[in-house]
């Protein structure tokens, strides 16, 4: 069982970041913390995608004639792109919040859904 | 002309991708918009020749920068994917037809370039995520239409489109997050993210644990992005506080490619035998779809404001849409892919004619909007046909795929399943009855004054949707045709 879970730590590690994340998401009020949770959440998945390029007993994947085998690269490349959507995300994120707090006045939900008059 | 035609499929994307910075640099709305409509009308041109061309001659695959797949990325166009590239772009060049004197009322002065850039950038994703061949691509595009519909929808006139986008903007990301983790855990399975690669090679794998998990993660990914019932939280607020157009957009186009992505990852990738034999499929998205169509087509009926209660019928009629692919049958595919192209109709039509009362009057609640339909009976016809095609009335495009959802039900003898359509669309008579009558029966607001109808660069698009219905409704060749066609493709091994 130890053994299981020390083989595989990566992805208990990815797996435990995710559920942080997404429990911040949905259990915190305030819209600061939820944009930070589902920063947490996406990281997660860019440390999965990042360790399952990895090649036991690999190099970096840089060409060079002492060495055969490489780490696989197109992980790393397509996680790069979607740390980009990930910034993207944020920045629209967070610039929502500041609209919704200069027009509300408050950016905890609850106090947003009395003002909406949905609570 | 010839080099044109064969980069094609590329330049679908292309061109309003590169429209997209210019109508920001451009900087005044009225050049903003000359470009964001030529862009678009391109794209509608290259979608109908990339149809006509599937018909004709078979699918089209292109290699992005001369590399072969499966190391490049390919982009596919198949009479599927065709049929969604001719619904997103035509209903796009409609509704930017309608949008400069729609969002005139609606978004703050001085805005517009911005407008039109978001507009044209969510066109864009939505056109990249139907054509592309690639599943990371697949998840880039799936991006870029939703950051770009978050940006619109807090365009919106009224504070609570904030809120609902901000809403929006944290499900659709955990959305489209749930689709890269299935999209990482296939590529670990299969070392590929070429779709017609990984149609080869998911079937060898067909009992690893991994691939189960792949599964189940794109989609639910995918259920939050097209808003299938209980994911649709986002959906109600989002189209009640956009502005006109886009909600007529984006109810007639975000969800049906999502819808369509989920179809070709289901039939196509992993194939019908795995997602409805070895897993219950058919149980997981039937229930969800009932429940859908009936929860959907009740709150429908308790709203108060016109808008939201559009956008709750929206909820019921993508458990229509669901329904008919819980059938998993070539029937129930072709059904499916009516319904996306007629619905998206119906709902462009309505949310337009919407639009016409919010110009004139600044409100779409039910009591402002009592006896309107006498003083404006060109946006009370076209009302009139988009709900009457809503609930499934002959003559009309919904009534066609109401129609097809009804014998592929049939086909399978589940006559339970027609009585509940039937049911569900009497709910969808209440609320179309609902609007109705506040419109025409009910006595003017005396306080409103004369109010005149809508103007017509406003009013022409809403008649143009709206006699789309009827059209449709009528000659139903080409809609038949193409998702015959495509149902064949997406489910390969069904040939019959």
């Amino acid at each position: 069982m130890l053994q299981a879970i020390l083989d595989h730590y990566n992805y208990w590690v990815s797996i435990t970041l995710m559920m942080i994340g997404f429990y911040t998401v949905v259990a915190r009020g305030n819209l600061v913390k939820k944009i930070v949770g589902l920063n947490i959440f996406q990281t997660s998945v860019f440390l999965l995608y990042i360790s399952m390029g990895k090649v036991t007993g690999g190099t970096a994947p840089i060409l060079d004639d002492r060495f055969t085998v490489y780490s696989n690269p197109l992980p790393h490349v397509l996680i790069l792109t979607a740390i980009v959507v990930g910034v993207a995300t944020t920045a629209l994120g967070l610039g929502l919040v500041v609209r919704i707090r200069e027009s509300y006045g408050s950016i905890e939900e609850d106090e947003l859904d009395l003002m909406d008059g949905e609570a | 002309m010839n080099a044109i035609l064969l980069h094609l499929p590329a330049l679908q994307v292309v061109i309003p991708l590169i429209a997209a910075p210019l109508c920001l640099l451009a900087g005044r709305a009225p050049l903003a918009w000359i470009i964001a409509i030529l862009a678009s009308a391109s794209a509608t041109l290259a979608a109908v020749i990339l149809a006509y061309q599937t018909l004709n001659y078979g699918p089209i695959s292109y290699h992005m920068g001369g590399w072969a797949p499966p190391w490049g990325i390919e982009i596919l166009v198949d009479s599927a994917n065709a049929f969604i590239l001719l619904l997103v772009s035509s209903i796009a060049t409609v509704v930017l037809l309608y949008c400069p004197s729609s969002i005139k009322k609606e978004i703050q002065v001085g805005q517009e370039h911005m407008f039109y850039c978001m507009f044209i950038l969510c066109l864009t994703g939505l056109l990249g995520i139907a054509i592309s061949g690639d599943a990371f691509n697949i998840f880039v595009f799936l991006e870029i239409s939703s950051l770009s519909s978050y940006a619109l929808i807090a365009m919106g006139s009224q504070r609570k489109a904030l809120t609902a986008s901000f809403q929006y903007l944290v499900i659709g990301t955990i959305g489209a997050t749930f689709f890269l983790i299935g999209v990482g855990l296939l590529y670990m399975m299969t070392g590929t993210l070429n779709l017609a690669d990984l149609q080869n090679r998911i079937p060898q794998l067909h009992d690893s644990r991994p691939l189960l998990a792949a599964f189940a993660f794109i989609t639910v990914g995918l259920a939050l992005k097209a808003a299938l019932f209980p994911l649709h939280l986002w959906l109600p607020n989002a189209y009640a506080y956009a502005p006109s157009g886009v909600s007529a957009f984006m109810a007639a186009t975000a969800t049906k490619v999502s819808l369509y992505v989920l179809l070709r990852f289901t039939f196509t990738l992993f194939g019908a035998e795995f997602a409805f034999g070895t897993l219950p499929l058919h149980w997981v998205l039937l229930v969800p779809a009932v429940i859908a169509m009936f929860a959907g087509s009740f709150s429908a009926i308790f709203q108060n404001d016109i808008k939201r209660m559009l956008a709750y019928s929206s909820v019921a009629q993508i458990g229509y849409i669901t329904l008919a692919i819980a059938l998993a049958s070539q029937a129930g595919v072709q059904a499916a892919m009516l319904h996306m192209f007629n619905h998206g109709l119906m709902k462009a039509a309505l949310f337009c004619a919407l639009g016409c009362i919010f110009y004139r009057i600044g409100s779409t609640r039910i009591e402002a909007i009592a006896g309107l339909g006498r003083q404006m009976p060109w946006t009370f016809a076209a009302t009139l046909i988009g709900g009457l095609s809503l609930l499934g009335a002959p003559l009309t495009a919904g009534f066609i795929s109401k129609w097809f959802l009804v014998q592929a039900a049939l086909d399978q003898s589940l006559w339970w399943l027609v009585a509940l359509v039937l049911a569900s669309s009497l709910l969808a008579v209440v609320y179309v009855w609902r609007l109705v009558e506040a419109l025409y029966f009910k006595e003017p607001v005396a306080s409103r004054g004369n109010v005149q109808e809508a103007p017509l660069s406003i009013l022409l698009p809403t008649l143009l949707l709206a006699a789309a219905n009827i059209y449709f409704g009528l000659d139903t060749r080409l809609p038949v045709n193409l998702t015959e066609n495509a149902a064949l493709l997406l489910m390969p091994g069904h040939m019959q």
